[in-house]
């Protein structure tokens, strides 16, 4: 085994056992779990076996296993920032809506008596711009 | 008519927000102020001017000023709310003016166009490139949200009390005032144009969209429109 193959191993070992841990901590539901499980567990087997990219490259027609590997990282990346881009917006609409309600608690508490004076009001016509 | 609210959004607009907000409460029986978040005076001179002041903690953009602004006029028993920039940039006769379409009680929705010419109105003194950024804003709002509008960008518009207790901003940003159309729409609102002047001082336009938050702005229609 050589160096690299060495350290992706020992990470994904390491991916592996932080998926576990949350799992039983009860942070990870299962599906979330098998999911990492399979993922981590195929970085494993590709890096140890490179060959196993190969054939699976060949039998979906894409050139090297290398190959394959980079573009379904691309697809997982887009999709990750896809979603992530989601999750952010969701958060901002939910910050808006924290704000928004402590502004208007705010109203509510400083909200005069119906009784106030409000300024006086310009006529109708005089709202209007001159003819021209 | 009932009662009319103007809503003024304010992020740091110190400068001219007292004057905005005097000449607004002429012509409206109360002016809310929604302060983003400023790190300025905006808020005291808005309230000293006469305004009614809703404080965001942090800020949140146009969009979520406005929404906030639309609930405040709602929750004040608003029959119209017309919403206009603090930057001076649209006059308090043109306010007046939306308000009293609304109250012909035919629409919904009223924009503030200052594409169209008429009325006696200075209409294309609008920069060029203000120009060429709102027929961009309007072919994509028409392309997304399938209504066009001759002013999809402007900052001058009227709600209806059904408008203003249904309409549901999303968007915390610029791009609200597209969506102020989707929402036209999706909600069936009748809609009307009316025209208005072009008023762009150096201020106004040192404040206004730059190229950089219009293509920003664009791109968050695109992706919110197919994934939000």
């Amino acid at each position: 085994m050589t160096a690299i193959q060495i350290v992706l191993v020992a990470f994904s070992v390491f991916a592996l056992s932080r998926a576990l841990l949350r799992f039983r901590k009860g942070g990870l539901p299962v599906i979330h779990l098998f999911t990492w499980l399979v993922f981590w567990a195929g970085v494993i087997v590709a890096v140890v076996r490179p060959a196993t990219t190969s054939a699976v490259a060949a039998w979906v027609r894409v050139g090297r296993g290398t190959d394959l590997v980079m573009y379904l990282s691309v697809v997982a990346l887009f999709y990750l920032l896809f979603r992530m881009f989601g999750k952010i917006e969701e958060l901002e609409r939910q910050i808006t809506r924290v704000v928004r309600a402590a502004a208007l608690k705010d109203l509510d508490d400083k909200q005069p008596p119906p009784s106030r004076t409000l300024p006086p009001r310009i006529p109708e016509a005089a709202k209007l711009p001159p003819p021209k | 008519m009932g009662k009319q609210i103007i809503v003024i959004p304010a992020y740091n607009e110190e400068a001219t927000v007292a004057q905005v907000v005097r000449e607004a409460v002429r012509v409206a029986d109360a002016v809310v102020v929604v302060d983003d978040g400023s790190r300025d005076r905006t808020s005291a001179l808005a309230g000293e001017a006469g305004a009614i002041v809703v404080r965001h903690a942090v800020n949140r953009g146009l969009g979520g000023a406005l929404g906030t602004g639309i609930a405040a006029a709602v929750k004040l028993g608003a029959d119209a709310v017309v919403t206009m920039d603090a930057d001076g940039q649209h006059r308090a006769a043109d306010a007046a003016r939306v308000f009293q379409r609304i109250g012909q009680g035919d629409v919904d929705f009223v924009i503030g166009s200052r594409m169209i010419p008429g009325e006696g109105e200075r209409a294309g003194k609008m920069p060029i490139h203000r120009v060429l950024f709102n027929a961009v804003g309007n072919a994509l709002t028409y392309l997304l949200f399938g209504v066009w509008v001759t002013d999809s960008q402007s900052g001058l518009r009227g709600l209806s009390r059904r408008a203003a207790e249904t309409v549901d901003l999303r968007t915390n940003g610029m791009e609200v005032s597209s969506e102020f159309i989707k929402e036209v729409r999706e909600k069936h609102w009748k809609l009307a144009e009316i025209s208005i002047p072009a008023i762009y001082t150096e201020y106004s336009l040192s404040k206004g969209q730059s190229f950089l938050v219009g293509i920003k702005t664009a791109a968050k229609l695109i992706l919110r429109r197919f994934i939000g």
